[in-house]
């Protein structure tokens, strides 16, 4: 029988609307079926610990109330599992808010999985660590490390669906792992039927994203066209026993489904496609087919799997010190050169008002910006126009905030002592996080799963 | 205050529809659509043709060396291709282009999530 999975979250910050739909949708069908959030980033994750170092309570997904309370009691009462990566640096803390939520709803017995297993920080430097292929650096010393995860593959997550649970809370693990998990538990697929287990993780690589493979990110007026964006809808893998998947979406919703959609977010985030790395298989999409077998439905085909690496990913997060981004406008009249004038005065004040290990860029938004290097190559190229709106956009970083602070005060102070007509400076301070990616030994990881016993105390604090 | 003469930012694009003629060189843009990804330092950007008649086109002018040339001043090391024929497309990989990546990045854009439309700017000749 088809299992339906459903996608609820494409990313910390996606719409909280979304996931109404997807479970009107799966209800309607009556098949088996979960439903996935998947809210945790490779920056996410180090912001959650920094939360939770300011606040133990917090470090879970903060939209998680607003994601799941429109579709917790549906779920709960209709069979569809939930499966969430939101309880990202604090998964007990978020199990709090799921018994609350479901308490609310009328179900306070709720059965809830926590994977445990992803956080290595401790003892992490007794550990053989190998850098990630695209890593250049080395690991951060002790004082500067926030957070050490691994991503962990569907196994525990299987485990946790074994003891009944209805709601899985996990940290870090491969984001399509998480439906990968209630294919196999439905099935019975084996771990080591690598052809399954990598259709399995493409449904859930296809799905991840959330709209990016049903419309969203796709939309390109005139050539790429998208009916209905504001209410696209969010996608529902249909898989069968033997590996074949269907990518749909649920009916009504804005958006579409068609072999260009599905093409551009099959290769998403990949790098070779004969060897696609995952915890629980390597993926081989050398073969792959996309075809288009209904309005809103593709089918993806040819999906070959390989064992399982012996090394997982982990990312290690820590201090960067300080960035801050300050913003002024030019409008109208000779505007550019305004702007660009703007530009010159602020490297001359730096260049005596800070030290020289200030990192810095500028960008005249307008002229050139995303595209540029570093050192501003395209702007110093670019022809614009010469009466136009444009943005000056300064980035500073420095291990001491004092001095990312002078180099936004110097932008502001453009307002009385810049080029004419200046104006709307924003600007802004924060910590930086760094992020860097090391391989860890599967066997040195050792991820279980439990179920969330401390439901007694909402009821006492309720 | 006279009010500012309309810049010609609409008109950039060249219209999907309009038949293409042998011999014009036309932006990517026109022919393939294009998506970006990240992880870490590296960019991967995944393009197909429109049309999969294209695909040989693609493959003969969106080489590594052309790819590698568009991305060098922002520090690009090395790119790879990967061709996807099933696909009427390839995987580009592009290593050391995203000055520090999501978390290092002084770029607005630090993911490069806009860098499949630097690529799609790439001219090419139909043949």
């Amino acid at each position: 029988m088809t299992f339906l999975l459903g996608s609820g979250a494409g990313f910390s910050g996606d719409r909280t609307d979304a996931a109404i739909p997807v479970v009107a949708e799966l209800i309607r069908r009556g098949q088996p079926s979960a439903l996935v959030f998947e809210t945790l980033g490779e920056r996410t994750l180090a912001a959650a610990h920094r939360a939770m170092r300011d606040a133990p309570e917090a470090g879970y997904e903060p939209l998680l109330a607003e994601l799941l309370a429109p579709v917790l009691g549906d779920c709960l009462s209709h069979g569809i599992t939930i499966l969430g990566n939101f309880g990202a640096a604090n998964p007990d803390g978020a199990c709090q808010v799921v018994a609350e939520l479901a308490g609310r709803a009328g179900f306070p017995q709720v059965r809830i999985g926590r994977v445990h297993g992803d956080d290595i920080r401790t003892g992490l430097a007794s550990l053989d660590l190998q850098r990630w292929e695209a890593e250049n650096r080395d690991l951060p010393d002790e004082q500067a490390l926030i957070s050490a995860n691994v991503y962990l593959g569907a196994v525990p997550l299987t485990e946790a669906l074994a003891l009944g649970a209805e709601v899985v809370v996990t940290g870090r693990v491969a984001d399509p792992a998480l439906f990968l998990a209630p294919l196999v538990h439905h099935f019975g697929w084996s771990w080591d039927d690598w052809d399954l287990l990598a259709a399995g993780m493409m449904a859930g690589h296809l799905a991840e994203c959330g709209a990016q493979v049903s419309g969203g990110y796709f939309a390109d007026p005139g050539f790429k066209d998208v009916p209905n964006l504001a209410t696209v809808g969010y996608p529902i893998i249909e898989v069968e026993e033997d590996g074949s998947l269907v990518v749909t979406k649920p009916p009504g919703t804005g958006g579409c489904v068609t072999e260009r959609t599905v093409k551009e977010q099959l290769l998403y985030e990949v790098h070779d496609p004969a060897n696609y790395l995952t915890p629980d298989v390597v993926v081989d999409l050398t073969s792959v087919e996309v075809r288009q077998i209904g309005p809103d439905r593709v089918a993806v085909s040819g999906i070959r799997g390989k064992p399982a690496p012996q090394r997982l990913k982990t990312t290690v997060c820590y201090e960067g010190g300080w960035q801050g981004e300050a913003e002024i406008s030019y409008a109208g009249p000779n505007a550019l050169a305004r702007a660009q004038l703007a530009a010159q005065v602020l490297r001359e004040r730096l260049g005596f008002r800070a030290p020289p290990e200030l990192r810095t860029r500028l960008d005249i938004v307008g002229l050139a910006s995303v595209f540029d290097s570093d050192a501003g190559d395209l702007q110093r190229t670019s022809v614009g126009t010469g009466n136009g709106d444009y943005r000056l956009r300064l980035a500073a970083e420095h291990a001491e905030r004092r001095w990312v602070e002078r180099a936004t005060q110097e932008l502001l102070a453009l307002y009385c002592a810049g080029p004419a007509g200046g104006g709307g400076v924003r600007r802004h301070y924060q910590r930086r996080v760094c992020t860097a990616s090391y391989l860890v030994k599967r066997s040195d990881v050792e991820a279980f799963a439990t179920l969330f016993e401390e439901r007694s105390k909402y009821h006492v604090a309720s | 205050m006279s009010p500012v003469e309309p810049t010609q930012a609409q008109s950039n694009a060249e219209m999907p529809h309009e038949p293409l003629d042998d011999g014009a060189k036309v932006p990517l843009h026109r022919l393939a659509h294009a998506r970006a990804g990240d992880k870490g330092d590296r960019l991967n950007l995944a393009l197909f043709a429109y049309d999969p008649d294209h695909y040989a086109l693609l493959m003969e002018q969106v080489t590594e060396a052309r790819v590698l040339a568009l991305f060098s001043h922002r520090g690009a090391s090395r790119v790879r291709r990967y061709p996807m024929p099933g696909l009427a497309g390839m995987n580009l990989v592009i290593d050391d282009v995203l000055q520090g990546g999501v978390n290092g990045a002084l770029n607005l854009d630090g993911h490069g999530k806009t860098l499949s439309f630097l690529l799609l700017g790439m001219t090419v000749a139909v043949n």
